[in-house]
């Protein structure tokens, strides 16, 4: 377990950085993740980032693509524009979640 | 013991160009033999590495658009199948007439259960994240299959020749 030191908090991450503590997540951090890998938030972004937060809460598993379009309602085409080349990892990683589990 | 770190920052390969491509060889027609071309692909998009799907002999059940979502799981042969009550599946039993239904069924519903899309489905799914689907000449020529008997997203039926172009450089996998 390793900590980092994020918007002048520490914050506990992975080996990767993913962020292992729910709770020390919150939206401001998510702004700097987001910038930490490239990716500028438009309100699109933070509507996927929100249902990861809660399905995670509800489920406590990261929820997959196929679950982001399935249940969560946003397309998986969409999802590649938003959060490019690596949607699962990225968003995740935005949403200060472990890096989704199930293969699909 | 915790130790601090100034930053860590997860590396998703976006400065470094990836020219890493997967090509799938779908060959079967069984429901069971359908989901590893399906899940490897749609894994493969997920990690930023181009995928081409090329559907051949009963592998073109995948993609024929009155077949797609009817490929069934028969425990004929299947010497490695367990029975829901424990045990193995005795040979002589699996030829019965229903097994085939049965065992469809509930590999339909295991799979559901995981939230695991169906075959046409899945196959959106993995257009949707930029994969690409090809047909084989040779079995659109032995079934009578054109261009319009396929999913509208299947982007040609190629020859093997064409198949060379298509997976050089690629890792390519046979199923």
């Amino acid at each position: 377990m390793s900590t980092t030191t994020l918007a002048g908090r520490e914050i506990h991450v992975d080996a990767e950085g993913f962020l292992t503590e729910y709770d020390e997540w919150d939206e401001a951090l998510a702004a700097q993740l987001a910038d930490q890998i490239g990716v500028e938030l438009t309100p699109e972004h933070w509507d996927v980032i929100r249902f990861l937060r809660a399905d995670f809460a509800e489920t406590g598993q990261t929820a997959t693509t196929r679950r982001v379009q399935a249940v969560g309602g946003f397309p998986v085409k969409q999802q590649f524009v938003l959060f490019p080349k690596k949607p699962g990892k990225k968003m995740s990683y935005i949403a200060g979640l472990p890096k989704p589990a199930g293969c699909v | 013991m915790t130790e601090t770190q100034p930053r860590i920052v997860p590396d998703f390969g976006d400065d470094t160009d990836t020219d890493r491509k997967l090509v799938l060889i779908c060959s079967k027609g069984n429901l069971d033999m359908a989901y590893p071309g399906l899940v490897l692909a749609n894994a493969a998009l997920g990690e930023g590495i181009a995928v081409d799907m090329f559907f051949t002999f009963w592998g073109f059940d995948m993609i024929t658009k009155d077949r797609q979502q009817r490929l069934r799981f028969s425990p004929v042969g299947n010497t490695a199948m367990h029975l829901p009550v424990g045990g193995r599946m005795p040979q002589w039993l699996s030829p019965f007439p229903g097994m085939t239904w049965v065992a469809t069924k509930m590999m339909k519903k295991q799979i559901d259960d995981l939230g695991v899309p169906p075959v046409d489905e899945f196959l959106d799914q993995i257009v949707a994240s930029g994969g690409r689907l090809w047909a084989c000449k040779m079995s659109a020529d032995m079934q009578g299959l054109t261009m319009e008997d396929l999913r509208d997203d299947v982007e040609g039926i190629i020859t093997a020749a064409d198949f060379m172009d298509l997976s050089e450089g690629a890792q390519t996998l046979f199923i």
